[in-house]
């Protein structure tokens, strides 16, 4: 019997995100060792997001499913929730993938509680042995690592973003079908009024693929221009230590670690930061961790790929100006 | 107005996690568990919207045979802080539930009482990190609900909830009774009096019974870490910068312009 893959396909601030083409590329690598049958996509959203459904198959996508309407162009977690419930009941979803964002985090338990299924979250790789899921997860706030297997006819996965590669976009398009998911604005209990978007263009934290992070180390809020010059020569996003946030340098959104955002970039560095436990908590699943500090023994060269031993307002301008060399 | 908050007892974020005997759980000893950060802003919350006869009951599932003890006095940590009453769900689990049966757990328990407002959860719990319990509990008492709120102002019947979205602040609002998540900013944290702790120990806590389903989730074995391989100090100081730039190019293919 095939195996049938449902991935709810972010689309956010008029593109899919990353994670959402990751699940993508990951079900139709995965769909034959589960025993073949169609990655469906499901894309809830506004207009913009529906245009651009089909553009998954791109990706993967066997077939695309759009559940849009110009009052779900927000994310709304009842109302997201509740229509990606309904796909996963008619398309008999056995499997679902979500990108675990902040909002895939918040639709992907809500589907499991509505479909009674088995979810792993935040999962960094995911594998199939013997016909069945199987899957990594740092517990712990990643002091172990948990192999997670789910017992339930349904299974739901969050993945983390940067986890598995999206796949080279060489598929075509396919031709998006409209699901009625049966319910209207005026049916919900919940309603987005307002939102204050951060200005920029900047990836968010948990899906960049290069963050420059700052702590204490900078001495002060004014200092973290050296920081931002640097992040955009590598077209990075800037990150902070919670000492720096507590202090008010930095908003509670820019934090990294166990209190804060999980990353896992492909590039992080840590600038000023001792290496704290509970900073650790949050990057280091980083592909590469490049640390820059004062002092040869901060517990963050223990965990970095490469380390400068030095006075960081030396170096980040250096680093600044050497990006810009290498890249005229 | 009446709160339900849900606590779960969470090793110090600081503790050393070593892998149990069994390879499926850690190994609790030296371990000291606490109420959660985000746990305790929920409770902190809650006692500044009850109002005038309003109640605010702590719920803690489970924790298996170490964790009786761990949940029960988090539940006293919670009444120390001001809470009414206590209720919790035991469980004859040795290790940590899946949060598909704490979330079928805790709606049992708090569908038991006849009557809610509001129920409150930390945005994630500091152990398993899931983030699911909340948007779960709400999906099974069919409450709408909102997570990662940074703030909460509660009249006429209805919320106004702040969520801390990705890269931006969304303002949402919802009829009650609702479930809303917790950040750490939601509120102050307190910190109870001797006089609090020792009132606390005279509150009642109640014990719930509940038919525990077959787990949804395994965990089929844990394991420490990848050890971090000991990187490469580049140099000292600015001059260190370019061979930098090159190995991030070059060795790990991590940086292209
Ligand atoms: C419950 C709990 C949760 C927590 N959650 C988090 C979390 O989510 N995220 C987090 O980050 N922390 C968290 N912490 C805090 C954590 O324990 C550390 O206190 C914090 O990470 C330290 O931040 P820092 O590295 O910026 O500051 P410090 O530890 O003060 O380190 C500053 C570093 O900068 C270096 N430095 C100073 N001057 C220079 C210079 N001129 N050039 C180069 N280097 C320099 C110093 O050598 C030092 O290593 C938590 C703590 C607790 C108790
Ligand atoms: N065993 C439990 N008992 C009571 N509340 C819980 C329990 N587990 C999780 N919660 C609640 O759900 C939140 C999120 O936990 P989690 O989904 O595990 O990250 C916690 O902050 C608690 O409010």
């Amino acid at each position: 019997m095939a195996t049938k893959i449902l991935v709810v396909a972010e689309f956010r601030g008029g593109k899919f995100k990353k994670g959402a083409l990751e699940c993508v590329a990951e079900a139709a690598r995965r769909k034959d060792e589960l025993g073949g049958g169609d990655v469906v996509a499901l894309v809830i959203g506004g207009d913009d997001a529906k245009a651009a459904a089909g553009s998954l198959g791109k990706h993967g996508a066997d077939r695309v499913l759009t559940a849009c309407a110009s009052w779900l162009d927000y994310y709304n977690g009842d109302a997201y929730g509740k229509a990606a419930v309904a796909a996963a009941k008619a398309e008999s979803a056995e499997i679902v993938l979500v990108a675990a964002t902040l909002d895939g985090k918040d639709l992907a338990p809500r589907m499991a509680a509505a479909l009674d299924a088995g979810y792993c979250p935040d999962a960094t790789a995911l594998s199939v042995e013997g016909g069945k899921l199987s899957l990594t997860r740092p517990l712990y706030a990643g002091k172990v690592y948990a192999t997670v297997a789910l017992r339930t006819p349904v299974q739901i996965v969050s993945l983390r973003p940067n986890s598995v590669p999206v796949a080279a976009s060489e598929g075509a398009d396919v031709a998006a079908s409209e699901f009625d998911f049966g319910f209207g604005e005026g049916d919900l209990k919940s309603k987005v009024t307002g939102v204050a978007a951060k200005s920029g263009d900047k990836a968010d934290l948990t899906e960049a693929e290069r963050i420059v992070s700052g702590g204490r180390g900078l001495k002060g809020p004014e200092n973290f221009v050296l920081l931002e010059a640097f992040a955009d020569e590598i077209g990075a996003t800037v990150g902070a230590s919670r000492a720096v946030v507590d202090a008010g340098w930095r908003p509670h959104g820019d934090q990294v670690g166990q209190t804060g955002k999980t990353v896992s970039p492909n590039l992080y560095f840590a600038i000023g930061i001792s290496g704290a436990i509970q900073h650790l908590a949050g990057m280091s699943t980083s592909k590469c961790i490049v640390a820059v500090n004062k002092d040869a023994d901060a517990p963050i060269f223990k965990v970095a790929d490469y380390g400068i031993v030095g006075d960081l307002f030396e170096v980040v301008p250096r680093m600044t100006e050497e990006a810009k060399k290498l890249k005229s | 107005m009446r709160v339900f908050v849900c606590v779960k007892p969470v090793p110090d974020t600081a503790a050393r996690i070593k892998v149990g005997g069994d390879g499926k759980t850690i190994d609790p000893s030296g371990v000291k568990f606490i109420l959660g950060p985000y746990d305790a802003r929920t409770v902190a919350k809650a006692l500044e919207l009850k109002g005038e006869d309003g109640e605010v009951v702590v719920v803690s599932a489970g924790m298996g045979g170490k964790g009786e003890s761990a949940a029960n006095k988090r539940i006293k940590d919670a009444l120390a802080l001001g809470a009414d009453r206590g209720i919790f769900i035991a469980d004859e689990a040795p290790e940590n539930r899946d949060p598909l049966a704490v979330a079928k757990a805790l709606a049992t328990a708090i569908q038991n009482e006849g009557g809610h407002d509001l129920v409150l959860c930390g945005r994630q719990a500091m152990d398993d990190q899931a983030l699911a319990v909340g948007p779960m509990l709400a999906t099974l008492l069919d409450l709408p609900c909102v997570t990662d709120a940074v703030s909460l102002e509660v009249s006429d019947g209805k919320a106004v909830v702040q969520r801390a979205a990705e890269g931006r602040v969304e303002t949402i609002e919802v009829t009650l009774p609702a479930l809303i998540t917790g950040q750490r900013d939601l509120a102050d944290e307190r910190y109870p009096k001797l006089k609090d702790i020792l009132k606390a120990k005279k509150k009642s806590v109640a014990t719930f019974d509940f038919a525990w389903p077959a787990p949804a989730y395994e965990v089929v074995s844990l394991a420490p870490p990848p050890d971090p391989v000991a990187g490469k100090i580049v140099g000292e100081g600015p001059d260190a910068v370019p061979e930098l730039l090159k190995l991030l190019q070059d060795e790990a293919k991590a940086l292209t312009f």
